[in-house]
Formats: C-alpha cells, sequence, structure tokens
C-alpha cells in the first residue's frame, strides 16, 4: 500500500533528505561543528603541557592521546544529536511519519558522523605531525580513526535517544556511552601504536571494521527502538 | 504448562509464591557455602605453584560467575519485558541491576587481593577477565543511573532494557579485544585458575561455593523483586487487599 | 593456629572471606531495608486512605 502511494518518497530518498536536513541545520551553526575541533586540539596540546615534551614521551603516548581526545570530542557533540529536535517538535514528526525510523535514525547518524567524525579525521594528521608521528604511521592513525569515529556516531546515538527528554542528560550519557566505547578506543590506539613500532597492525583495522559493521547494522534499530521509549 | 507460566508471572502469585520459596534457597544456599568455605579453607589441599593464595578462588570464581549470571539476567529480562511487555520480567532487570553490581565488586576486589601476591600489583590492566568485569560495573552503573534519571516506571523500565542489551553484546567485545590487546603487549603470565586438572578435594569445595552462591543470589534476587512487584504494584487492589489483611503481608 | 596463617598469604585470604561475608550480609540488610520501607510507605497511604472514606 505504502510503496504504491506516488507521493510516498522511497526509503534510499527519506535517508538522503534527512541527511541533508541536518546538514543544512549544521552549516548554519557552524559553531556546533567547530567546537568539538577545538576540543579535540585543545586536549592534544594539554597532553605535552602536563607529561612534559620530550620526544621519545611524544611518540610513545601520541596515538593513545589523540584517540582519546577524539572520543571525548565526540562524546562532547553527541548531547546535541537529537537534543534541538526534541526542543523545536521535529522528533515528534519524524516519530510519526511513515518512513521507518530506523532509516531516518541512519540519516541523523551520517550527518552526525560528517559533522563531527569526519572533520575530527580531517585535522587529526596536523595534531599528528606535533606529535612527531611518522607519515605512514599517520595515514593508519586516519584510517582507525575513520573507522572508529562512525562506529563511535553509532554507538553514541544509541546513548543519545536514551538520555533525550532528560533533565541531566549529558553526564548520564558519558556514563551510559564510555564503557560501550572503550573496545573502539582500544583497538584503534593499540593498532596506531602497533604500526608506530612498524609491526603487523591489519588484525586491528579488520576488528574496527567489523565493530563498524555490526554497529551500522543494529545501532539504527537500537535507536529507533530508544527514540520510541523516550518519546511516549 | 502455559496456565503454571501465566500464574507464576502474575504479581500477586509471584508475591506470595517467592515468599515460600526465599527460605529454600537461602538455607541450603548458606550451607554449601559454609561448607565449601571450611573445606576450601582448611581441607582442600595446597595448590604447588600458588600456595595456599590459591584458597580466594572459592570466593572469586563464584562471585565472578554471579556477576555475569545477574548482567546475563537483566538482559534477558529487558528482553522478555520488552518483547511481550511483562511486567516482571522488567521487575527482575530492575532488582539484579544493584545485586549484580555488588557481586562485581566484590569479584573485582578479591581478584585484586589475589593478584597482588600472584602477580606482584593490585591491578593488571592486561588481563581481559578483570577489564571485562570492571567495564561490566561501569554497565551496572550506567544501568541504575539512567533508572534513576527516569521518573516514570514503565519509560525508565524499557530505556534500561534496551541499554542492558546493547550491553551485553559489549561485554563480549569488550572481553575478547582485551585478549587480543593483551596477546600483542604479553603482559605477566597468566596463571590458570581451576580447569578440569583439579584435584577433587579442591574442585568439590568449588563446585559447592558456585551452587552455593547461586542459591543464596536467587533468594536475594526474589526478595528485591517482591520488593519491586509490592512498589510497583501499589495503586492495585490486591496489595490493598494484602495490606489490610489482618496478617499483613510482609 | 598455623592453619589460620594460609603459609604467609593469610592477610589475603582472610580479607577476601571477610569482604565476601560484609557483601553478603550488606545485600541482605539492604533488600530487607528497602522492602520494610516500602511496605511502609504503601501502607500508610492506604491506612490514609481508608480512614477518609
Amino acid at each position: 500500500m505504502k510503496a504504491t502511494n506516488p507521493k510516498q518518497p522511497s526509503i534510499f530518498a527519506s535517508l538522503i533528505a534527512i541527511t541533508r536536513r541536518d546538514l543544512l541545520l549544521a552549516l548554519r551553526r557552524p559553531g556546533d561543528i567547530l567546537n568539538p575541533l577545538f576540543f579535540f586540539a585543545m586536549v592534544c596540546t594539554l597532553f605535552p603541557l602536563a607529561v612534559g615534551p620530550g620526544a621519545e614521551q611524544l611518540t610513545l603516548s601520541g596515538p593513545g592521546v589523540l584517540w582519546v581526545a577524539a572520543l571525548l570530542a565526540t562524546l562532547l557533540s553527541l548531547n546535541s544529536l537529537f537534543m534541538s529536535d526534541h526542543e523545536d517538535g521535529s522528533l515528534d514528526q519524524l516519530l510519526v511519519s511513515p518512513q521507518p525510523l530506523p532509516i531516518l535514525a541512519l540519516g541523523k547518524m551520517i550527518a552526525h558522523w560528517l559533522t563531527t567524525g569526519l572533520p575530527l579525521v580531517l585535522i587529526s594528521p596536523l595534531l599528528a605531525m606535533t606529535y612527531r608521528m611518522p607519515v605512514d604511521v599517520i595515514g593508519v592513525l586516519m584510517l582507525t580513526l575513520l573507522l572508529g569515529t562512525v562506529c563511535l556516531s553509532l554507538l553514541g546515538s544509541i546513548g543519545a535517544a536514551l538520555t533525550v527528554g532528560l533533565h541531566r542528560g549529558t553526564a548520564l550519557l558519558s556514563l551510559l556511552i564510555l564503557p560501550l566505547a572503550m573496545p573502539v578506543l582500544l583497538l584503534g590506539a593499540s593498532t596506531v601504536s602497533l604500526a608506530a613500532d612498524s609491526e603487523l597492525y591489519a588484525t586491528g583495522i579488520w576488528a574496527l571494521g567489523a565493530y563498524a559493521v555490526l554497529a551500522l547494522s543494529l545501532a539504527p534499530y537500537a535507536t529507533a527502538a530508544a527514540l520510541r521509549i523516550s518519546n511516549e | 504448562m502455559w496456565k503454571f507460566f501465566h500464574h507464576l508471572t502474575s504479581p500477586p502469585h509471584f508475591y506470595r509464591l517467592a515468599a515460600t520459596i526465599i527460605p529454600w534457597l537461602a538455607f541450603p544456599g548458606l550451607v554449601l557455602i559454609a561448607y565449601g568455605s571450611y573445606a576450601g579453607l582448611f581441607v582442600a589441599p595446597e595448590d604447588y605453584q600458588q600456595g595456599d593464595a590459591y584458597r580466594i578462588i572459592y570466593v572469586h570464581v563464584p562471585a565472578a560467575y554471579v556477576s555475569i549470571m545477574a548482567y546475563v539476567l537483566m538482559a534477558v529480562g529487558g528482553g522478555c519485558g520488552l518483547i511481550w511487555r511483562l511486567k516482571l520480567a522488567h521487575a527482575v532487570g530492575a532488582a539484579a541491576a544493584p545485586l549484580g553490581a555488588a557481586f562485581t565488586f566484590l569479584a573485582l576486589a578479591t581478584g585484586s587481593i589475589w593478584g597482588r601476591p600472584m602477580w606482584g600489583t593490585w591491578w593488571e590492566w592486561g588481563d581481559p577477565r578483570l577489564m571485562s568485569e570492571l567495564i561490566m560495573l561501569f554497565l551496572y552503573f550506567g544501568y541504575m543511573a539512567l533508572r534513576a534519571a527516569i521518573d516514570e516506571t514503565a519509560k525508565a523500565d524499557k530505556a534500561s532494557a534496551v541499554l542492558a542489551l546493547v550491553g551485553v553484546v559489549n561485554v563480549v567485545i569488550v572481553h575478547y579485544s582485551v585478549v587480543w590487546w593483551n596477546s600483542l603487549h604479553q603482559g605477566p603470565t597468566l596463571l590458570k585458575k581451576g580447569g578440569p586438572g583439579m584435584d577433587a578435594d579442591m574442585l568439590y569445595p568449588l563446585l559447592a561455593m558456585i551452587l552455593g552462591f547461586t542459591l543464596v543470589f536467587g533468594a536475594l534476587l526474589a526478595r528485591r523483586i517482591r520488593t519491586e512487584v509490592l512498589y510497583r504494584e501499589r495503586r492495585t487492589r490486591w496489595v490493598r487487599e494484602l495490606i489490610l489483611a489482618p496478617g499483613g503481608g510482609r | 593456629m598455623e592453619a589460620l596463617g594460609m603459609g604467609g598469604y593469610g592477610a589475603y585470604v582472610w580479607s577476601c572471606y571477610g569482604l565476601t561475608l560484609i557483601v553478603l550480609v550488606l545485600s541482605n540488610w539492604q533488600a530487607r531495608a528497602r522492602h520494610k520501607r516500602v511496605y511502609r510507605d504503601i501502607e500508610v497511604r492506604i491506612k490514609a486512605l481508608e480512614d477518609r472514606q
């Protein structure tokens, strides 16, 4: 019945539409895109100040610091994923729309990744260079961050959906998401460390990729269920 | 069969049934724990590698076992509650979380005390079991915090059920990712706990302890579910009749 | 006395068993206290409603 209705856009079209809408909204408020990036850069600046600027220390702690900073920056941006939609009522519109909710949630996740994950990946080489990371290792770092931020956006949206209507949601969101994000951090940071020690690191990349595929197939459904629960 | 099942999951019947079941779980459990502790501490022979320190496993392994069981129970309860809208299933999750957190803490603390003489450190980041337990403790905290943050019970039930289900997938991933990580760093050679090569004098107290812990956990859980059921059904007629009855319904 | 020393590991072994006892006793105590509190709250509310009628 739904498919024959000529006015109804296809699933793919609605996915594109919701992604476009969120991207447009983000571009009109560039602060939302830039804040996590500044946060990322600042956390990366704080570490050398705290542990000392020695070259050996920097190369050793570089992968871990960059990964932890990326994780925290993503976490910072997750709070607003469903917040403004919840406040202005457009979330209710999404919930009653005839399109499948997991697809709409996936569209929002894609837009979130494009506005926070991807910029983090793109500026990471700049910061990695200050940690004296060799060029080939920077490539591995970017690849792991690319897969890792996808995982974090997907996982984080589940937490954001669960806490969307709550008053003290921000601290709770971190408490819910950080334990879930731990395997991603562990795989990502140790893969970069392995590459820095010029050892075989392919297993880590594959594992991260597998995690991303698993998250991509399950997270939209979990997010949709969580959105329905928090807005009934 | 279905009638019995339906009977069991109806709150007033569960409330009454649990009151009679609890002593039958608690006393055998306590007897088994008493026997297991005595036999584990004094009867079982000394381990040739670990000396007497291995006797810690008689409380550590059952605590870890119960902590995992409680988490699985919480997730299964949440799943059943989401799928079949069983009120009792959500009450199981709400009751299991604090108990599970307590046993997880116990498993972590005893594991750390065991590690001090065995590994020479209170905490070993590379050990997958310790890490999985630690993450599980955080997941329990997250679950309880989410429940506490949502005022509406029905909403809190469903939201925390989703979290428990996501978390159960995560615990497995954490375990294997730390196994992989540990194989890279070649941390301290971990002594194998238990295993099939155990002496009967060593094994039987351990089995008694695991069974005893499970029974005592069951008794504590049943007691907490009763409280949950009573609270959730506080506006119903059976609770009113129960409380106004001459004997009361504690 | 020698059996209690646990071959030099006494402090570790006994603190674990002590901790187990504490956790079991506290969980039981907490479950009982919570049940009593919930029961009393409901009792007070229902009795109050009953008196008003």
